[in-house]
């Protein structure tokens, strides 16, 4: 049985029509972890025997007509700062290193009860706070296509394991671009979600106006599949909107006619890797031969958006994380004289640099007297952010753009360097703070051989626009099917 | 010098509501620690609150009862600090946008009236509890406080002297009560007031630099602390010194405060809007609705019962002061269509029975059905007034049926003339020294013969006929 290049959509069909079982495929998969990890580490924890266990209750339930999802048996891996019932949710962290929490995250209870098979839980930048997945303090991910690069962050193991083909799909969380640009690093594809369209219960908040999950898998087909299971309204999650749920039935016709994209121009300019540019533009070409219409346009106001960003994630941030005080689980430090040593130990060991930064970062923002010279005027700031947007899909379906300046980067290359990692992040925070969404997909290699994507944004709950324009573009090119060297060499697939 | 004080209250009630703010966990009191707990009021990672509608209704109902504005976008925000019992390390608040603001109290010391300005009304979480282990030197967190819904009353700096402030307290915990919207149990935590006080000379109209007590939840003891407090200060000023602006810790033992933070230790709370819940839109209908669910409350109850009832002003208060009552009065004159009489038992056999057996209002358990009943059997001829305070008694004590508590106990009104007849004449004739002082002029020996008639009739007589009776005998004798 050939389980190599496939999608999670027709292994799941494979399943359907009794080709293969779920028991079979998830021992292929954990057969690849095994031969792979050792080079990749995108796992934080491997569920071996509790996945086969699962497999064999999902068959069961499928061939008694009980689970009919297109994607029911289905190997696939979570995103460690999503809840896993009883079962290790580090964020990548030693604060967390052994907390097993009591509840599934709702996205968690949706996938499983429509049959997904859970491999395990995958690395990150801890509290996915970074852009390379260097962070984790359980070591670095590298890059399936070059193992001396970055995976991109800070959902690095999500898009690595699916590039390297140890699950079929994966869920990731981007607060500031943390699915899309280990997407475009890693030679796959995701949707980020409008806010509100995924619950965010069981999500272990970075910055809670901006986190949401979504998928990644190999190309846009699966993703919205993915999407359309985790979606919806849950009672849970006050911010989770109450509309029904994404129809993508009508989006794979392959048919982009009368579809108008903008291109800002300011998107272009300084900074952008001509690695990134050229293929970029080429799929403007593309776009225009399937029927779209480009426009350029400019977006003035996106030149403050890392400033933005950097204030207001780093603010919550800053509060949502002073809940790991050494006092109720996770890590602390036992040799503690009074209360203040207490938090001063256990925060300071069980932190790693980033995320203290940001800490710090966010809580300086929010301190008396300054309040109102970063927060407030971030607040206002991602006001008019929102309202460009506003403007440009007045005119546009969704608009164009990279998702980063650069292809992944060699290991080490930025660590040092917060700003320029910072930077990085140029083209995919304002959609975060917009609360709009958009897709990375696959559109070439740079001159490295390394993957490059590009962005897709679309207007609040437009996915169904992004997922038709992503999927008339995958059906044109075969950009998305391209696999790294490592999938092809020996202990891959049977 | 003479010295004005000047005092400021915050006020924090612990709301009834069955569930917490934020999750389902129940409100009541006790229980084993971290019992009434979940993942959201213990602060897991990746948890998400979801607002309990009955806090904000409880708090518009607060806000119209205390005659605030009602705001109609409102926003919860965090407050940011670290304390072991707070498991999420901000307390979820309100700062900028309060759900109710710009309101006043009246009230009343030594028969002057005067308003206290309510600057705000907050809702916000209750935080857990630190229990410390004496046995094993340690400290531990229960959490089944965390989360319990919270309005902050917070006062203006109106209040003058201790009195104002006892009677504002009053005033508003009773307020409260009668709105069902908090229980008010001091001694279980579920009201308690932050105190500000300074003083100034008498005639400034500049305050004076303030101190704070915190948490405090006896009115006795924020009576004697604010008389400390104020002595404090102004020796503090009258010897050159300077009142530091600090909180302080008041001791009820000692009957003294000590200085516990100085401004310079102060927090800085980091408030920020809470980005894990929507703002709160408050329509018309829903303020209308409120308003039309609003209980009745004690001021408006007092004023009825005095027009609609003719209760006397002193009855119309005792009953309306406390909410329980005031329903017990209203359901049994429901049922019997009799106030004054209802209002006798309560005033008189009801209140010294709670007395006698220290019974809290909230505790009484007798149903307005069983008050009425009783007086009914009066009012039919089948008990006497006596019988029935017996009655009533034992429904309170013992909650027993009053007809089946007359039969079993043969306690049915006697009314049979011949056997009075005949018992009257056995009394006259066995006290002839009663008859001699009746002879001499002396009538309070007719008490005498009246009292051992019905003594031997076991009290079970109808006065009416026994005075009669009485009265026939004794006319022919004399």
């Amino acid at each position: 049985m050939e389980l190599k290049n496939k999608t999670a959509l027709e292994i799941g069909q494979m399943i359907k029509n009794k080709e293969v079982s779920s028991v079979e495929v998830t021992k292929a998969m954990l057969e690849n972890i095994k031969n792979r990890e050792e080079k990749v580490n995108a796992f934080v924890t491997v569920f071996e025997e509790e996945a086969i266990k699962q497999a064999e209750d999902v068959q069961a339930k499928i061939e008694s007509g009980e689970l009919t999802s297109p994607l029911a048996g289905v190997p696939m891996g979570i995103k460690d700062n999503i809840c896993t019932k009883d079962r290790l949710t580090t964020c990548g962290s030693k604060m967390l290193h052994n907390f097993k929490p009591p509840y599934n995250a709702t996205v968690t209870e949706r996938l499983e009860n429509s049959g997904a098979i859970v491999l395990g839980k995958l690395n990150m930048d801890e509290f996915a706070m970074g852009g390379s997945t260097e962070t984790s303090y359980f070591g670095k991910t590298t890059n399936p296509w070059d193992i001396t690069r970055v995976p991109g962050g800070s959902s690095g193991g999500s898009a690595a394991s699916v590039a390297a083909e140890e699950v079929l799909y994966s869920l990731g969380s981007d607060t500031g671009g943390s699915i899309r640009q280990p997407c475009s690093f890693c030679g796959v594809s995701g949707i980020k979600p409008t806010y509100g369209a995924v619950s965010r219960f069981g999500l272990v908040a970075f910055a809670s106006s901006l986190d949401q999950i979504g998928p990644v898998g190999r190309d846009i087909r699966d993703c919205a599949e993915v999407l359309s299971i985790i979606s919806g309204h849950d009672p849970k999650d006050s911010t989770s909107v109450k509309r029904p749920m994404f129809d993508f039935s009508t989006c794979f016709d392959g048919d982009l006619k009368g579809m108008k994209i903008g291109i800002p121009t300011n998107y272009f300019g300084e900074g952008l890797d001509e690695d990134v540019k050229k293929p970029v533009l080429e799929a403007c070409e593309t776009l225009k031969r399937l029927g779209a219409e480009v426009e350029e346009f400019e977006m003035d106001i996106v030149d403050y958006a890392i400033p933005t960003y950097y204030v207001l994630a780093c603010a919550e941030a800053s509060s949502n994380l002073s809940r790991y005080d050494g006092i109720k689980y996770g890590y602390r430090n036992r040799d503690c004289e009074d209360l203040m040593d207490v938090y001063y130990t256990s925060r300071n060991e069980g932190f790693g640099m980033e995320v203290k930064r940001r800490i710090m970062l966010g809580s300086f923002v929010l301190s008396s007297g300054y309040y109102d010279a970063y927060y407030k005027k971030g607040l206002q700031i991602r006001g008019l952010i929102k309202k460009s947007f506003d403007e440009a899909f007045s005119k546009y379906d969704m608009i164009l753009s990279p998702v980063a300046p650069t292809t992944a980067y060699k290991i080490g290359e930025n660590s040092s360097d917060p700003l320029k990692m910072y930077l990085g992040d140029i083209y995919t925070v304002s959609v975060n703070l917009a609360g709009i969404p958009a897709v990375s997909v696959p559109c070439g290699f740079g001159e490295n051989g390394m993957p490059v994507g590009m962005q897709l944004i679309g207007n609040a709950f437009d996915e169904p626009k992004l997922v038709r324009a992503a999927y008339a573009f995958q059906k044109a090119t075969d950009f998305h099917t391209k696999k790294p060297s490592m999938v092809d060499e020996k202990g891959g697939n049977r | 010098m003479n010295y004005q004080i000047v005092i400021g209250l915050e006020v924090h009630i612990e709301l009834s509501t069955k569930s917490k703010i934020f999750c389902g966990c129940t409100t009541e009191f006790g229980g084993e620690p971290n019992t009434h707990v979940c993942p959201v009021c213990s602060g897991m990672p990746g948890v998400l609150p979801v607002l309990n509608k009955k806090v904000v209704d409880f708090a518009i109902r607060a806000g119209l009862a205390t005659n605030c504005e009602i705001t109609r976008y409102n926003k919860f925000d965090r407050k940011n600090y670290f304390y072991p019992d707070l498991p999420k390390a901000y307390q979820v608040s309100q700062l900028y946008l309060p759900i109710c603001r710009n309101g006043k109290v009246e009230i009343e010391v030594n028969g002057e009236k005067k308003f206290i300005g309510i600057h705000e009304i907050h809702m916000e979480e209750d935080a857990g509890k630190l229990v410390h282990d004496p046995w094993d030197d340690c400290t531990l967190v229960d959490y089944n406080r965390c989360g319990v819904p919270l309005l902050e009353i917070v006062s203006e700096p109106d209040f003058r002297s201790a009195d104002e402030v006892i009677a504002y307290l009053t005033k508003l915990r009773e307020t409260m009560m009668y709105l069902g919207v908090s229980d008010c149990k001091m001694q279980e935590g579920s009201m308690r007031a932050d105190v500000n006080i300074s003083v100034m000379p008498m005639g400034s109209t500049k305050f004076g630099t303030r101190t704070e007590m915190k948490n405090m939840n006896s009115f006795k003891a924020i009576y004697k602390a604010i008389n400390y407090e104020a002595q404090r200060q102004i020796e503090l000023l009258e010897a050159g010194g300077s009142v530091v602006q600090e909180t302080r810790r008041w001791d009820d033992n000692k009957d003294a405060s000590f200085a516990m933070r100085s401004k310079e230790d102060a927090h800085d709370y980091r408030y920020f809007p809470e980005p894990d819940l929507l703002p709160i839109e408050i329509s018309e209908e829903w303020i209308n609705a409120t308003v039309e669910n609003m209980p009745e409350l004690p001021e408006d109850k007092r004023r009825r019962y005095m027009t609609e009832f003719s209760l006397s002003e002193y009855d119309a208060s005792v009953i309306t002061s406390e909410r329980q009552i005031a329903y017990l009065f209203e359901d049994a004159t429901k049922i019997c269509g009799k106030p004054k009489e209802v209002c006798n038992y309560i005033m008189g056999e009801l209140m010294r029975l709670m007395s006698e057996t220290a019974t809290l209002a909230e505790e009484v358990e007798m149903s307005p059905q069983k008050i009425a009943d009783i007086i009914e059997l009066v009012s039919q001829g089948k008990i006497n007034r006596s019988v029935a305070k017996e009655v009533f008694e034992a429904v309170f004590r013992d909650d027993v049926d009053p007809a089946k508590y007359v039969e079993e106990n043969n306690l049915i009104m006697v009314d049979d003339s011949s056997l009075v007849e005949e018992i009257v004449e056995k009394v006259i004739a066995e006290n002839p020294k009663s008859i001699e002082d009746l002879r001499a002029g002396k009538a309070k020996a007719r008490g005498f013969i009246v009292g051992q008639t019905m003594r031997a009739l076991k009290g079970k007589a109808n006065p009416q006929t026994v005075n009669e009776i009485i009265d026939e005998k004794l006319s022919k004798i004399l």
